[in-house]
């Protein structure tokens, strides 16, 4: 299964690999990354992989807050068919 | 692949302008739950539906999780009642809407649709029953839901049933007067009722559905208004393609979580309501869209055409998004449920007449109006006839929910809680239809019931 984790917050060093770290902890695989700072806002998208994860998704999105509520971060994790069954034909 | 801009809208919907799937409705036949013994038919019922429906709530959080998009209710509608509790012994089918409460709590769903009779044409022995049941059926529970179809295009209006319908409803407010007469906001009156309707409380599984079937409602107000802020001062043109847009995206959330739902539950997939429903959240509100038109306030002289365009333009923006699009598909009007349209109330430039006109090119009727508590049944008739009519002759589905308040008057206001809302009580025409009511008997099918 792919999933889009986005991530928002104040800009500053090390976000990318705080989060980063914590989907290697669990097996997630990152395929994509695009990130943009939109005035001093920091948004970072990832695709990423979750068949090599061992948590249920209820799990990762826990332990992704987790991280997000630590980081003074905004972190979620949905299934990137959302996305793709809103913006593609 | 997606990229950051499509990533950060969808989200933007989401949080901030309230998209949401507003229902996952199971469907469940109960046609095989017929029993003389009135207890054996009731616990054929309960356990039918518990089975089905188990995993329905737990299924619809683990959709919400995953995909990250509200799921804001799970109901189930069931086959009209009447139909199943007829070859049962005893008059009151008071028992059969206490089952139901039982089963709509045991699986934890917010609402159970069904408590229906079907009489456009003319009453049956359980028809009878059914209706008189209705008064304290909607009493004793809470999440039962009740409707009766009293026309159809093809069969004209019962004019009986919708003299026994104004009956009906001020016996229900009486039954519940203490808490603002809200079993009224638990009964619908229909004329050419769906089968596949999502949303209550107007739903019930019709006969000619599957043993069990998903339906999904989606819903969007805010995003449609947000997206129509963006062409301030731009022609009609620009504004119906906007919708259209809008409601296409709207729908594409829809139409993936009922395939989900379908597939996990093991159910299969009936239809993809296209309808905007509003709540009382601020920026949740139909009444919101029309302003943002141009109106300077819902239900003054351009509301009906502005609304007509919105209604057209979700339609059209959802029906390439969905493979089966149904139930009742057009934007809702629910005064009590809008901000907008209670606001547009108290100001005084919405009226029950302007409301009326409104229902002749969206769905679905005069929902959710509070009246004064003293309104005589055939004025409540002839408000249900005149909305029947308005159904019969275009084709369309109307209904009739309104509430005669106890113990109000013009200008007091009732808070039924939660997302049946707030309403402020309005006039009604104060000149007698009781001699048209009581004549009783059928207003016959229009020439274009005659088809084929």
């Amino acid at each position: 299964m792919r999933a889009i984790v986005t991530v928002i917050g104040k800009d500053r060093v090390g976000i990318i690999a705080a989060i980063c770290s914590v989907l290697a902890k669990n097996g997630v695989n990152v395929l994509d990354i695009s990130q943009t700072v939109l005035q001093e806002y920091f948004t970072m998208m990832m695709l990423v992989d979750l068949s090599g994860c061992e948590k249920t998704f209820a799990e990762l999105t826990r332990v992704l807050n987790e991280e997000g509520e630590r980081e003074g971060l905004s972190v979620r994790i949905q299934r990137e068919d959302i996305f793709k069954a809103m913006h593609r034909i | 692949m997606i990229n950051i801009g499509e990533i950060l809208q969808t989200i933007e919907m989401i949080d901030q302008q309230n998209l949401d799937i507003r229902t996952i409705t199971m469907g469940i036949s109960l046609r095989d739950c017929s029993h003389p013994d009135i207890k054996k038919s009731c616990d054929k019922i309960y356990d039918k539906i518990t089975t089905l429906a188990g995993r329905l709530v737990e299924t619809g959080e683990e959709i919400e999780r995953e995909f990250g998009i509200p799921i804001v209710n799970k109901r189930i509608s069931v086959t009209p009642l009447a139909l199943v509790a007829e070859s049962s012994d005893g008059d009151d089918f008071v028992p059969f809407a206490l089952a139901l409460e039982r089963a709509a709590k045991e699986v934890g769903v917010n609402f159970i649709g069904g408590f229906s009779a079907l009489v456009h044409k003319g009453f049956t022995k359980g028809d009878r029953k059914l209706i008189a049941s209705i008064p304290e059926a909607l009493a004793r529970t809470e999440r039962v839901c009740s409707s009766v179809n009293v026309a159809t295009t093809r069969a004209g209006i019962n004019m009986d049933a919708v003299r026994l319908m104004g009956e009906t409803i001020l016996k229900c407010a009486h039954a519940t007067s203490e808490a603002g007469g809200i079993a009224c906001a638990k009964l619908v009156v229909f004329a050419n009722a769906v089968e596949d309707n999502p949303f209550m409380a107007g739903a019930f599984h019709g006969t000619g559905e599957p043993e069990c079937v998903i339906n999904v409602g989606v819903s969007g107000p805010g995003v449609v208004h947000m997206a129509l802020k963006s062409c301030a001062g731009e022609p009609f043109d620009v504004v119906a393609e906007t919708i259209k847009k809008t409601a296409f995206k709207i729908t594409r959330m829809g139409q993936l979580v009922a395939r989900e739902a379908s597939k996990r539950l093991g159910v299969p997939f009936g239809v993809v309501d296209l309808s905007l429903a509003p709540t009382p959240a601020i920026g949740d509100s139909v009444a919101d869209i029309l302003e943002e038109m141009g109106l300077e306030s819902v239900g003054t002289h351009g509301t009906t055409a502005a609304l007509a365009l919105l209604n057209d333009a979700v339609k059209k923006g959802g029906v390439m998004a969905s493979g089966h699009v149904g139930g009742l598909s057009g934007a809702f009007i629910p005064v009590s449920e809008d901000a907008g349209m209670i606001r547009a109330v108290n100001r005084g430039s919405l009226s029950i007449d302007k409301l009326e006109a409104m229902t002749c090119v969206c769905s679905v009727g005069l929902d959710m109006i509070a009246v004064p508590g003293d309104t005589p049944a055939g004025t409540i008739s002839a408000i249900i006839a005149d909305e029947a009519a308005i159904g019969v002759i275009n084709n369309k589905t109307t209904a009739v929910r309104i509430i005669p308040v106890p113990g109000k008057t013009v200008g007091d206001s009732v808070d039924f809680g939660g997302l049946l809302g707030k309403a402020s009580v309005m006039p009604v025409n104060q000149f007698s239809s009781d001699a048209f009511i009581s004549r009783g008997g059928r207003i016959p099918a229009p020439l274009n019931s005659l088809r084929n």
